[in-house]
This record gives structure tokens, C-alpha cells and sequence, in this order.
């Protein structure tokens, strides 16, 4: 086979229209103002650039790997009201809000490939969660796959490398019921997306031992062409392994999986929309070999302990070019591309270099290391090989057999990357409103006029709604249970089936120390405003800590926003009303942000019919909280017969895009709007009756309002339950039982509480709405009664269960 | 005397760490050894009395579940793993160690040939699962579970459990008592899905091999060692010691009674 050379690309002197063609034809995804910058550097280095420098810039300037938009500035303006300049996202509204909230936990936020905060004496704790939407799209078991394999490679690279202790995962899709003709041209069934992407998790992290023990399934038509992917990692990191450095003169050590020509271009393909034409981009989706990682995590983990390196960062996006490019940011890297270890022969330089073949880790090693790293990478048949050395030339020099492929500066492959100015508008939408039903209480609900519903048929509706559905059949297919510690499972209950709000889980086995890990998510309420959606996402992932056992005051959360593309203004508009509600809620609650990401452009092109499709601007919130003991922690079920049924936090009137109103064919406006200072009140004294213990039993009231959060207790405790709403804490202009039973206000919990523990508990609750709305029953039914006192629910729990558990059994 | 439990690894080994924990806590002593170490004789089998061979993917199961390790266990340490089953010393392989106890021959055991006599088949559900199961003891001569109470409930995980193996052999594993724990119903009678998770044959969840001294079996003892691994310990009362302690106990108790 002909050996494949460095090419030069004139750019020098060419017009602006040219650099653009060579952009877009080139899959660069560099715009003009950037394509100039590049012209420029290179007519004052008075040379051509060659292939490898333009690909090398196009990734470290990525989207995906530079995070430009949540860098760039913003001119915003909100309904038609005056320009606001916004200084970075990034840095006006999270890392802001870390900065005022200063924990001294927070070990490690915003620098790492994962945040790492404070867990016992000897260890801390990474989590970071990543997005791997586009390839999921394109080849759904293959990307989600990689996802899973990518985000244990961020908490490897953290500080010297951090053990994967638990993985969480949040879909979004298309509805799996979608006609087939109703697919956009070219994208995958929804239901071909979702079974590959839950085989893709469930095949490598298996494989992985590690436990996948919380996420969630959202569905909304507007996933179909462009699904969405979360993958989260937790680590465990001794405290002394936290710290990183490079010295000129160490060597750079590839260790793990060969390079082949997968996944080239994943960082920029990350930074286009998508269309029909993207499924034949099949070499930008990597290919995981989770065993391959297996073997790579043993032998690093033993090489961390035994001190051999001094730096480590995953190959991710941009491949050794972006790895290679940040650990030298400070020094400098000299790297010969012929040593690297290919998987078949006939890449050319700069596809070597930018791969983003899987299971491959970068090393800062000191020389004298060399024999030690390699006997120990031998022994258990783990690939480890010499790219180069650091430097203190300050400059990233590559070659190939003696050819000179590259020679960047190190500050402007970091630093030239031009500022933008983009422009953002927010108008508040306004949906139509269902029907008045001012003073109409009782049990039939009038949203649809003519057609008369009930609201027993209402809650099993809603219970069925593949949101809110249970996912036991997902569940079941990732090992929850590897490493044996965890002790909250994603499955609660009598019969082991219930929804657990959060899982916990001990990293450490034998001691009692704990991590809870949660998610919040609401992309239905950003069709309402981006503000209150993330708001809300944030309030969930709290509420999920908090009802399981967690402390506001020990709680971290990550940011995860995956958004439509920033350069159309409505779409920054809404990103800047999410960004600006992190940093209110956050500081509000004193909850910092450690880690984030965020993945633009989700958009599908139709191009038969010119169609443009935006996903519902979606912000994932994760949470994790480090608790001292485990023992505390308590589950949703209900428990005990005669116990009593409290729900805590006011009912408002917001059924803005509720389930309820959902299912009957309305968004609505009144979005649920958090209310931080009750919202916290509210955390922290249930927080300290859980400390108490006080709480038998604890679900937040989120999905489907405290109608579903009940049935929910009830069918997973085996019991049935009498409820009275009036008894339920809730503000004036609440006059209906369809908003007490179906509104999905936010900082509410129902909780269960045994009869001798009532007045303890109303003390812990001075000052907090709250309201004891009823009892457990010794039989199966679940009986609600509304305002006026007629009874509005009346069912048996075993057929609300198997509303419930119908819509995902047997994967169907 | 502290008994020496060697734990082998491999590429795809995965729960060496709870396991190694669960054989501490039962009181012996442990290494993790990685099975090139055994071949190159970097590390010496002859100095421990137990060899665990945890769960996980060996070699990501290509093939079928466990069967590469199975043959690098066949054909290069085969003499090793004899002296050491004819020295009186004990072996356990647990979900995937059990996979590959079988393959490679050890388990049933009923010739001394070392051929595969059984196996352990894609479930009838056809796809992998975790969920806890009712586990009930069998009268038998293994050397791990003598005196451990009827019923247990621990977990599973995995895609191949179903053992299944041709009906005379099957016979004999009954008439040499070598099915060590067979999943149980909860409520009485046949368990039917999902109670045996797997659609095993005569519901087999464990076999021990004649000599009672080779063990296998499929649920994870190791994930439950406390009350705190049980999925209802926030609505049950459940004394502090999980059910699968047990299993280690019993091995690390044969070995001080018959090496000290």
C-alpha cells in the first residue's frame, strides 16, 4: 500500500468564499470570522498550512471541544426589551454561581474532564456526565456504546485516574407509536433508536462491572430525528491521586485501544445539524470494545497506585489531537505519528492523528518509568506505546516518518480562537388555555368540554404516559448490582418494582458512607419558558436527593444543556433564560455547579419536505450527594398499614404543561414556577425529620403531581391508601381538584409517617406548608376525595400498577 | 489459621473486588492474580487453599459466555488446577466462574476426562437480567454450603444461566446429590419465570462437582454479605449478616478444619 503523505492547503491567498468552501467541503465546521483568523497566522508564519494543522485548529476550536457559544458574547434581548451584553455564559451564570456558593468540598470543579468533590479521609468523588446525541442518531448501539465507554474515560482522566463506581443514563426519543409515515427521511424509528441505544448502555457497561443504577426515558416527537444520549460516571479517586502535571522531557505514552479510521470528524460532526445525509457518515460514530477498556482500567488503575505516571487524559473528541494539544497547552509536545499503533494500515497523518478510535488514554510519563509502565501494560496484554515526548518549545510539533505534519503555536491553537458576538431573543410564547373550570370541583374533569372524563381514568392515563411509565424492563437489563454496594436500587418495594426517586450507593464496602445520585429533566416546560424548565430540572434532582436521605448543604449538581443551534437567536434566547435560572436556583439553594456540558445543534433537516426540526431545548440537571450514613436513607413505598400520608410544599395553580394537561391536548401557560426560599425551607426540615427518624417513607411529587406520587407509594408498598385533598397545603387561587391532584408544583414531597412520630414531625415542620392528607388502608383500594369532600379517585392499586407497568412490558 | 483464597482475573473480570471482599470478611486472606501471572508462574497456585473464579464478561464472552478463559484454564494451567483439586483444596466459580467451570469441564465433573458434560445456555427470556431470586439448599456433599439455612434470596445477573445438560446427566447429578441450590417460587410449588430466572433445567442454580470441593453457581453471594445489600432492608427487619455470607464462611471453615 502507497504511503499516504501531508498535503498542504493554500489558503493564503484565497477569497472569503473560498475559505468557506474549504470549511463546509472539509467537515470543519469553522465559520468565516475563524477561517480568516487561520488565513492570517499563516501569511504572518509565511508558510501553507498543511492538512493536519487545519484539522488539528478545526477540533480544538470546536464547538464540542471549546465551548464557544457558552463562551461568546451575547447581545440579548428579552420581549422586545432593551439589549442586555452577557460576558459568557459560562462564566456570568455557572461558574458564577460556584464561585459565590464556595464549598469547601468542591475539590476540583470547571478544569478536569470531571468534577471531583470531597467523599470520606482517603478518597473524593468524580461525576461527570456527557452527551453522545448525534452519534446515537446515526448508529444508535455503536454511539451509546461509546457514550458510556467515553464517560468512564473522563473520570479516568480526572486528576491521575478515578475508579468508575456507578453509571447513570437519560434518553430522550421520538414516541416509539410513531406511523412510519411521520419518520423524517432518513432518520431511525424510534423504536429501533430505543432498543439499540438501551442494548449499546446496557452491552459495555455490563462489561464493564460497573453499576447502572439511575436515569430516565423521556419521550417527545420532536427526538425523533435527533435522539438524545446522557451518560453519566462516577468515580472514586484517592485524595492524593487528584493533582496533575506535565514536565518537559516526559514521555507521552498511548496506552489501550489501536487507532483505526472510526469516529473521525465526531467533534465537528458534533457541531452540525443533522439531515438525511448524515446516516452516511458512518465513520464519525466510533466502535467500543468495552473489554479493551476493562484491561486499559485495571492496569492504570495499578499504575495511578503505584505512582508510575504524572499526568492522564482520555482520547475523545479530536483524538490524540486534542488530547496531545491540552496536556502540552503549557509546555509543548513533539509527537511522530509513525509510532502509533494502527489497527489496519492506509490512514493518512491527519487521520491518525485526529481518530477518535475508542479505549485509548494519553500519558505524561517520566522516562525512568518506561520499563516499570511497560511490564505491568505487557503482563495483561495492554498496548502501550511511545508518541513523543513534552517539551518547552511551546509549540505542538507532529511529524510523520521525518515529514513535518504540523507545527502550531501552543497559545494560538488555545488562545486565537476569535471571540463571537451572537445575538439572542426571547419572546414569551402564548399557548392556548384550556377551558375555565373556576369553582368546578368533584370528580368528572371538564378540559375537553364535551367529552366528559373522569379523573380515575385521567390518573391511569398519566400513569401510563411512556414519561412516567415504570421502565422495568430497561432496568432489568443493566447489572445494578455489580461492585455490591449499592444500597439504594433503582427498584423499591414490596415486589422489588417501584419507582426509587434516587439511588445510593457505598463505594467503600464496610463502611456506611454514602453517595446519592439523582437527575432532574423537564424539557416539556421549556416549550413555556427555558427559565422554569431548568428551574424546575434543578428543583427535581434536589427533591430526588432530599427524599431519599440527602442534605441540600452536602449536594453538588452538573449541568448538562443539549440545545437546538445557538446561531438562530431564539434558540441562544432561550439557552441565556436556562443559563440565567442555574444561577439563581443554584446560589439560591447553595448547590454548586462542579461540572457541565453542553451539546448544541440538535436539529434535524428533512430535506424532502425542507423541514427544520429543533429537539425541546432540554437541560439535564445531576446531582450527587455525599451522605455519612446509609442507614438513614429511606425509600418511596409505602410501609405500614394505619400509617399516615403527609403531602409537604404549597399546590399552586400551574398546570402549564403538566401531564394532565398533556393528555388532553393542551400546554397551557401557567408553567410550575420554583420558589427557592420555600423550596429550601421545605428541603431542610425534611431533611431534618428524615435525620430524626421521623419518615417511613418519601417520594417527590413531580410527574403527574401528588395524584401519581401516591398511587406510585401505594401500589409499591402493596397498600392502598384514603387521601382527602382539602387537607393539602395550597394557595388561594387553587379551587379545582384537577390542579391539587394533577399540578406539578414544585419543593413538594408526600411523606409517611407512623401515628406515634405525628407530633415530632409536625415540629420538624414548623413553619413549612403541610398538611396530613390521610392514611394507609389494609386493603387494595386508592380513594381520593376532592375539595367538596365526593370522592374524585377510586381504584384498586393493582390496576393503577398495571396502568402503570403495561406500556414498557416486555420492551413493546 | 487464615486460609489463602487466590481470586483470578482476567481481561472482563468484574466482580473480583466484592469478592475478594466477601472472602475477607469471612476471615481468609486474599490476592487478586491476573491469569498470565499463574501461566508465566510469576505467581504460585501451590501457596493458597481456595481459587475463586469471580463473575464478569472473560474476554467480553465472545464465543459464548466464559468459554476462552475456559480453555486457557484447560490447556494452560490444566496440571496446576489438578494437583491443586487432588491436594484437598477447594475452587468456586460464581456467574461467570461457574460459566467457565462448566466449559472447561471441571463442573459436573462426573469423568475425569475433563470434557464438557453440560453448559449454560442463553436464558429463556433472552436477554440479560438482575433481579433477586429464592434460592433453596440441596442436601449435598459441598464442601460451601454445609449447615446454611433452606432458602436464600440473592441476586442475578446475566444473559447465559440456563443450565441445561442431557437428561442421563442430569440424572446423575441428582443421584450423586451434586445440585447444590435450585431456584425456589415464592409463593410454593415449581418456580416458573422469573422466579427461575433462566428457564434452567430441574430449576439448577448450583452444582458441586462429586468430590463436593468444586462449586459453581450462578446467583451472587457476594452481593449479599449485609442486610444493607437486600433490595427491602427500609421495609423488612433483617438480621445484619447478608445470606451469602455464608457460602465463604463455609469454605474458609473446611479449609482451617483440613490444612491447619
Amino acid at each position: 500500500m502507497n504511503r499516504m503523505n501531508v498535503k498542504h492547503i493554500p489558503i493564503r491567498n484565497v477569497d472569503e468564499a473560498e475559505l468557506s468552501r474549504i470549511s463546509r467541503e472539509g467537515l470543519l465546521s469553522l465559520n468565516l470570522a475563524e477561517m480568516k483568523t487561520i488565513q492570517s497566522y499563516f501569511i504572518q508564519q509565511g508558510r501553507e498550512p498543511t492538512d493536519v494543522e487545519i484539522e488539528t485548529i478545526a477540533q480544538t476550536w470546536s464547538e464540542h471541544c471549546v465551548h464557544k457559544t457558552f463562551k461568546s458574547r451575547i447581545e440579548y434581548t428579552e420581549n422586545g426589551g432593551t439589549v442586555e451584553i452577557i460576558d459568557g455564559l459560562f462564566n456570568s451564570y455557572i461558574r458564577r454561581a460556584t464561585e459565590e456558593i464556595d464549598k469547601e468540598w468542591c475539590v476540583s470543579v470547571f478544569v478536569d474532564n470531571a468534577g471531583i468533590v470531597e467523599f470520606d479521609d482517603d478518597y473524593n468523588i468524580a461525576f461527570k456526565v456527557e452527551t453522545h446525541n448525534h452519534p446515537s442518531a446515526v448508529e444508535p448501539y455503536g454511539g451509546a456504546g461509546t457514550g458510556i465507554g467515553g464517560v468512564i474515560r473522563d473520570c479516568l482522566g480526572t486528576g491521575l485516574g478515578a475508579k468508575p463506581i456507578l453509571n447513570t443514563d437519560v434518553f430522550c426519543f421520538g414516541p416509539l407509536n410513531l406511523a412510519n409515515d411521520q419518520l423524517p427521511t432518513g432518520s431511525l424509528h424510534p423504536r429501533r433508536v430505543f432498543k439499540g441505544v438501551v442494548a449499546g448502555v446496557r452491552d459495555y457497561g455490563n462489561r464493564m462491572g460497573i453499576p447502572t443504577a439511575n436515569g430516565a426515558i423521556l419521550f417527545d416527537p420532536r427526538f425523533t430525528g435527533n435522539p438524545l444520549v446522557f451518560c453519566g460516571n462516577v468515580g472514586l479517586i484517592p485524595k492524593d491521586r487528584c493533582e496533575k502535571s506535565v514536565q518537559p522531557g516526559d514521555l507521552i505514552l498511548a496506552v489501550g485501544g489501536r487507532t483505526g479510521r472510526d469516529g473521525i470528524h465526531g467533534a465537528t460532526f458534533s457541531s452540525l445539524e443533522l439531515d438525511d445525509a448524515s446516516e452516511s457518515l458512518g465513520s464519525v460514530v466510533q466502535i467500543g470494545n468495552p473489554i479493551m477498556e476493562k484491561k486499559m482500567v485495571d492496569v492504570l488503575m495499578e499504575a495511578r497506585d503505584r505512582g508510575l505516571y504524572r499526568t492522564i487524559t482520555d482520547c475523545g473528541a479530536g483524538g490524540f489531537s486534542s488530547a496531545v494539544g491540552e496536556m502540552g497547552k503549557d509546555t509543548g509536545a513533539e509527537v511522530h505519528l509513525e509510532n502509533v499503533r494502527l489497527k489496519y494500515e492506509g490512514l493518512a497523518p491527519w487521520e491518525i492523528w485526529l481518530s477518535e478510535a475508542q479505549e485509548r488514554m494519553v500519558l505524561a510519563l517520566p522516562p525512568e518509568n518506561l520499563e516499570a509502565m511497560t511490564e505491568l501494560c505487557e503482563a495483561e496484554l495492554v498496548e502501550a506505546t511511545v508518541l513523543g515526548e513534552f517539551t518547552d518549545s511551546q509549540k505542538l510539533r507532529v511529524s510523520y516518518d521525518g515529514e513535518l505534519a504540523a507545527e502550531l503555536d501552543m497559545h494560538f491553537l488555545h488562545e486565537g480562537l476569535p471571540t463571537l458576538t451572537k445575538k439572542a431573543v426571547w419572546e414569551m410564547p402564548c399557548f392556548p388555555e384550556p377551558p375555565d373550570r373556576t369553582g368546578v370541583t368533584g370528580k368528572n374533569g371538564v378540559l375537553d368540554g364535551s367529552n366528559v372524563l373522569d379523573f380515575t381514568q385521567d390518573l391511569c392515563a398519566i400513569l401510563g404516559s411512556p414519561n412516567v411509565a415504570s421502565k422495568e424492563w430497561v432496568i432489568r437489563q443493566y447489572d445494578h448490582e455489580v461492585q455490591g454496594g449499592v444500597v439504594l436500587k433503582p427498584l423499591v418495594g414490596v415486589e422489588n418494582d417501584g419507582p426509587s426517586d434516587a439511588c445510593v450507593v457505598t463505594p467503600v464496602l464496610g463502611s456506611h458512607k454514602g453517595v446519592i445520585v439523582s437527575n432532574g429533566i423537564n424539557p416539556k416546560y421549556s416549550d413555556i419558558d427555558p427559565y422554569h424548565s431548568a428551574a424546575a430540572a434543578i428543583d427535581e434532582a434536589l427533591r430526588n436527593i432530599i427524599a431519599v436521605g440527602g442534605k441540600l448543604e452536602s449536594t453538588a449538581l452538573l449541568d448538562n444543556f443539549s440545545w437546538g443551534n445557538p446561531d438562530r437567536p431564539d434558540r441562544l434566547g432561550g439557552l441565556v433564560r436556562a443559563a440565567k435560572a442555574c444561577y439563581d436556583i443554584a446560589t439560591a439553594y447553595g448547590t454548586p455547579f462542579i461540572s457541565g456540558k453542553d451539546s448544541l445543534y440538535n436539529e434535524y433537516r428533512d430535506t424532502t419536505t425542507g423541514k427544520q426540526l429543533a429537539i425541546p431545548s432540554t437541560l439535564l440537571i445531576s446531582a450527587c450527594c455525599v451522605i455519612p450514613d446509609v442507614t438513614k436513607a429511606i425509600t418511596m413505598d409505602a410501609k405500614s398499614v394505619q400509617n399516615l400520608i403527609y403531602v409537604i410544599g404549597k399546590t399552586y395553580d400551574e398546570l402549564g404543561a403538566s401531564h394532565y394537561y398533556d393528555i388532553h391536548g393542551f400546554v397551557g401557560n401557567s408553567v410550575p414556577i420554583v420558589r427557592p426560599e420555600e423550596g429550601k425551607a421545605t428541603m431542610m426540615a425534611l431533611s431534618r425529620a428524615v435525620e430524626e427518624g421521623l419518615i417511613k417513607s418519601c417520594h417527590d411529587c413531580s410527574e403527574g403531581g401528588i395524584g401519581v406520587a401516591a398511587a406510585e407509594m401505594a401500589f409499591s408498598g402493596g397498600f392502598g391508601m384514603e387521601l382527602d385533598l382539602a387537607s393539602a397545603p395550597r394557595s388561594a387561587e387553587v379551587t379545582t381538584d384537577d390542579v391539587l391532584l394533577f399540578a406539578e408544583s414544585n419543593s413538594r414531597f408526600i411523606v409517611e409517617i407512623s401515628r406515634p412520630n405525628r407530633a415530632a414531625f409536625e415540629d420538624c415542620m414548623v413553619g413549612i406548608p403541610f398538611g396530613c392528607i390521610g392514611r394507609i388502608l389494609p386493603y387494595p383500594d386508592f380513594n381520593v376525595r376532592g375539595i367538596s369532600r365526593e370522592m374524585v379517585v377510586s381504584a384498586k392499586i393493582y390496576q393503577l400498577k398495571e396502568a402503570w407497568q403495561s406500556t414498557f412490558r416486555d420492551g413493546r | 489459621m487464615r486460609p489463602k483464597v487466590l481470586i483470578l482475573r482476567t481481561a472482563g473480570t468484574n466482580c473480583d473486588y466484592e469478592t475478594e471482599y466477601a472472602f475477607r470478611l469471612a476471615g481468609a486472606e486474599t490476592a487478586l492474580v491476573h491469569i498470565n501471572h499463574l501461566i508465566t508462574a510469576r505467581a504460585n497456585l501451590d501457596e493458597f487453599h481456595i481459587l475463586a473464579l469471580p463473575g464478569g464478561f472473560s474476554y467480553g464472552d465472545d464465543v459464548s459466555a466464559g468459554i476462552l478463559l475456559a480453555n486457557e484454564i484447560k490447556y494452560k494451567l490444566g496440571d496446576l488446577l489438578r494437583d491443586f483439586v487432588n491436594s484437598g483444596k477447594l475452587i468456586i466459580g460464581i456467574c461467570n466462574g461457574f460459566q467457565v467451570l462448566v466449559r472447561a469441564g471441571l463442573l459436573p465433573g462426573l469423568n475425569s476426562n475433563i470434557a464438557q458434560e453440560a453448559t449454560l445456555a442463553m436464558n429463556t427470556s433472552a436477554k440479560f437480567e438482575c433481579r433477586w431470586v429464592h434460592l433453596e439448599t440441596q442436601k449435598s456433599p459441598c464442601a460451601f454450603t454445609h449447615g446454611l439455612k433452606w432458602r436464600l434470596y440473592l441476586p442475578v445477573a446475566h444473559a447465559e444461566g440456563r443450565f441445561t445438560a442431557p437428561s442421563q446427566i442430569l440424572d446423575q447429578l441428582e443421584s450423586n446429590r451434586q445440585v447444590v441450590f435450585r431456584y425456589a417460587s415464592r409463593y410454593g410449588g415449581i418456580p416458573s419465570y422469573p422466579d427461575n430466572p433462566n428457564g434452567s433445567d430441574l430449576q439448577i442454580a448450583g452444582i458441586c462437582d462429586p468430590t463436593g470441593r468444586i462449586f459453581g453457581m450462578m446467583p451472587h453471594p457476594e452481593r449479599f454479605l449485609t442486610r444493607l445489600n437486600h433490595p427491602r432492608w427500609t421495609r423488612d427487619s433483617l438480621p445484619e449478616k447478608g445470606d451469602g455470607l455464608g457460602i465463604f464462611r463455609n469454605a474458609v471453615a473446611y479449609v482451617q478444619q483440613n490444612f491447619s
